[in-house]
């Protein structure tokens, strides 16, 4: 225990702080996934459409977004917003904006390819059936996409969870950095604590994203029947 | 045309549902959210400025609240106990100012790199995070009075303690951290002396510990603290090149604030209080001996 640091996590609140911490990451995430979910199948199905004006703006959403490091993004809307229109938006939901904004662009690229591989006779049934082109959409098309979609949405929201590390520069205090401040706060008593400090922020971060992989693993096998 | 209906009433949805997701993003902080406006309309009747940031001192006094960032993990300047409270030398200071104000306090938890910015949104109302003075920094914030010094510092080993430069032979080297402003100054100043620059404190250490180097050059209070920690090394010149100072920093053009910090500075040199400061929260990493050279009382520079 002593040679892992493991003490300084049972000292005073430190676990209790690293827990709060966690639920401060799960917190941001999870809305910010939640909404990413929802705008990007609109958003991807938007992507499969012809229409050259929509293409473009789609296209230039989503190479924003590929090009700014998310660490620019919480800049400009956390502190931009405010500088140019005065808005006091507070961190937090500055990073629910940032990354829904993220999650958004990439969930509806994985909806985009979901959507245009499934085969083209699929639609022509559902035209031949005299179904409207928004039935077909959210009756044959869009169930039969998401299947496609659950491992590779599985993957942008784990992903999702472990970069709200970054929210730290604009000031909420994540697990990442409460792990920090534990480690600075005791570096002259226990200098091996980050070695423990890390391993349990590994643990917590593996116990937020293992359920995430379990439920897809379900759906999968669920929806393969 | 069903399908440009369609399409339409698609973009008509994702618009709505962004602008819904933003307007819910903002009424996490509604009632921050019209205390600013009110109190920035009433800033921009007096002042007729329309890009006021800040809180005057009177705003900030009737809203009962002071938001101030400081560091949470450089200990011991500022840094989070394990019961979650904010301590250190610069945490000591704020917690008096807020005392002497008599408001509430809002910690902010701020990085090196987002200090300025944090001002120059009015995001919070004083930076007391080791901000250290600096021409290029004055020009975005104003700084208050000082409260503490800092300068280069180099440490030896006890063998062969370094007590000048011009003690160096031809081919010593000395240790820098690329970045920092011991690297830079003496790249300037001293350009025959041959450097070894590393990317991390962990890498300089090493180098020194293994005596690949005839010394190590880095802000003073790194190297004192240093070699407090390491039996077998002594800090030969605890102060070197130009003098900076720490001090508080506001929003640029916040008078009201910045004058009171400042005269609260002065009273608090009476009685010694940024000595009482440093004997609660830095003898413990660098002893009583330095307790002069860091210490800056009443704002007023030696």
């Amino acid at each position: 225990m002593q040679a892992l640091g493991l003490d300084v996590l049972f000292k005073g609140s430190n676990l209790l702080r690293l827990l709060g911490g966690l639920w401060k990451a799960l917190e941001i995430s999870l809305i910010a996934v939640a909404l990413s979910l929802i705008l990007g199948v609109l958003f991807g199905i938007l992507m499969t459409f012809r229409n050259p004006v929509i293409r473009a703006l789609s296209r230039i959403y989503l190479e924003i977004v590929r090009i700014m490091p998310q660490m620019v993004l919480l800049f400009l809307v956390f502190f931009g917003t405010t500088r140019v229109f005065g808005w006091d938006l507070n961190a937090e939901a500055a990073s629910v904006i940032v990354f829904a904004f993220w999650g958004t662009a990439e969930m509806g690229d994985l909806v985009r390819g979901a959507v245009i591989s499934v085969p083209k006779h699929q639609y022509e049934s559902a035209f031949a059936l005299g179904m409207t082109k928004s039935q077909t959409y959210f009756t044959i098309i869009i169930p039969q996409a998401i299947r496609q979609l659950i491992p590779l949405s599985i993957n942008l929201i784990t992903r999702m969870i472990k970069t709200t590390s970054l929210v730290m520069m604009i000031g909420v205090v994540e697990v990442l950095k409460v792990s920090q401040q534990i480690i600075e706060a005791n570096r002259m008593t226990s200098p091996n604590a980050a070695f423990g400090i890390y391993l349990t922020v590994f643990v917590l971060y593996f116990i937020a994203c293992w359920p995430f992989s379990i439920l897809a693993k379900h759906l999968e096998r669920k929806w393969s029947n | 045309m069903k399908k440009s209906i369609f399409v339409k009433a698609l973009a008509i949805l994702t618009a709505a549902v962004l602008l819904i997701a933003s307007f819910a993003g903002c009424a996490g902080n509604e009632s921050s959210a019209s205390d600013k406006s009110s109190s920035s309309a009433a800033d921009k009747e007096e002042s007729k400025s329309a890009d006021v940031v800040y809180r005057t001192l009177d705003e900030i006094k009737s809203s009962g609240k002071i938001k101030i960032g400081v560091f949470s993990d450089k200990n011991p300047f500022g840094y989070v106990d394990e019961n979650g409270e904010y301590q250190g030398y610069d945490v000591y200071f704020a917690n008096r100012l807020v005392k002497d104000l008599g408001v509430d306090v809002e910690f902010v938890s701020t990085e090196a790199a987002s200090r300025v910015e944090f001002l120059e949104t009015g995001k919070v109302d004083i930076v007391l995070a080791n901000f250290t003075v600096t021409d290029e920094r004055a020009e975005k914030v104003d700084f208050a009075l000082p409260y503490m010094n800092v300068a280069l510092g180099v440490v030896s080993p006890d063998s062969r303690v370094i007590k000048s430069l011009d003690e160096l032979k031809a081919d010593d080297e000395v240790i820098v951290i690329t970045g920092t402003t011991a690297e830079t100054y003496l790249t300037e100043k001293y350009p025959n002396i041959k450097l070894q620059k590393y990317d991390t404190y962990a890498n300089a250490k090493t180098a020194l510990e293994n005596g690949q180097a005839a010394a190590w050059a880095n802000d003073n209070t790194e190297v004192i603290a240093y070699a407090l920690q390491n039996k077998g090394y002594t800090v030969g010149i605890p102060e070197l090149g130009s003098k900076d100072t720490i001090a508080p920093a506001v929003s640029k053009g916040n008078k009201t604030l910045l004058d009171w910090i400042n005269s609260e500075i002065e009273a608090l040199g009476k009685e010694n209080f940024f000595h009482a400061d440093y004997e609660a929260t830095l003898t413990g990493t660098y002893g009583s001996d330095y307790e002069e050279k860091l210490v800056v009382e009443g704002g007023k520079v030696n």
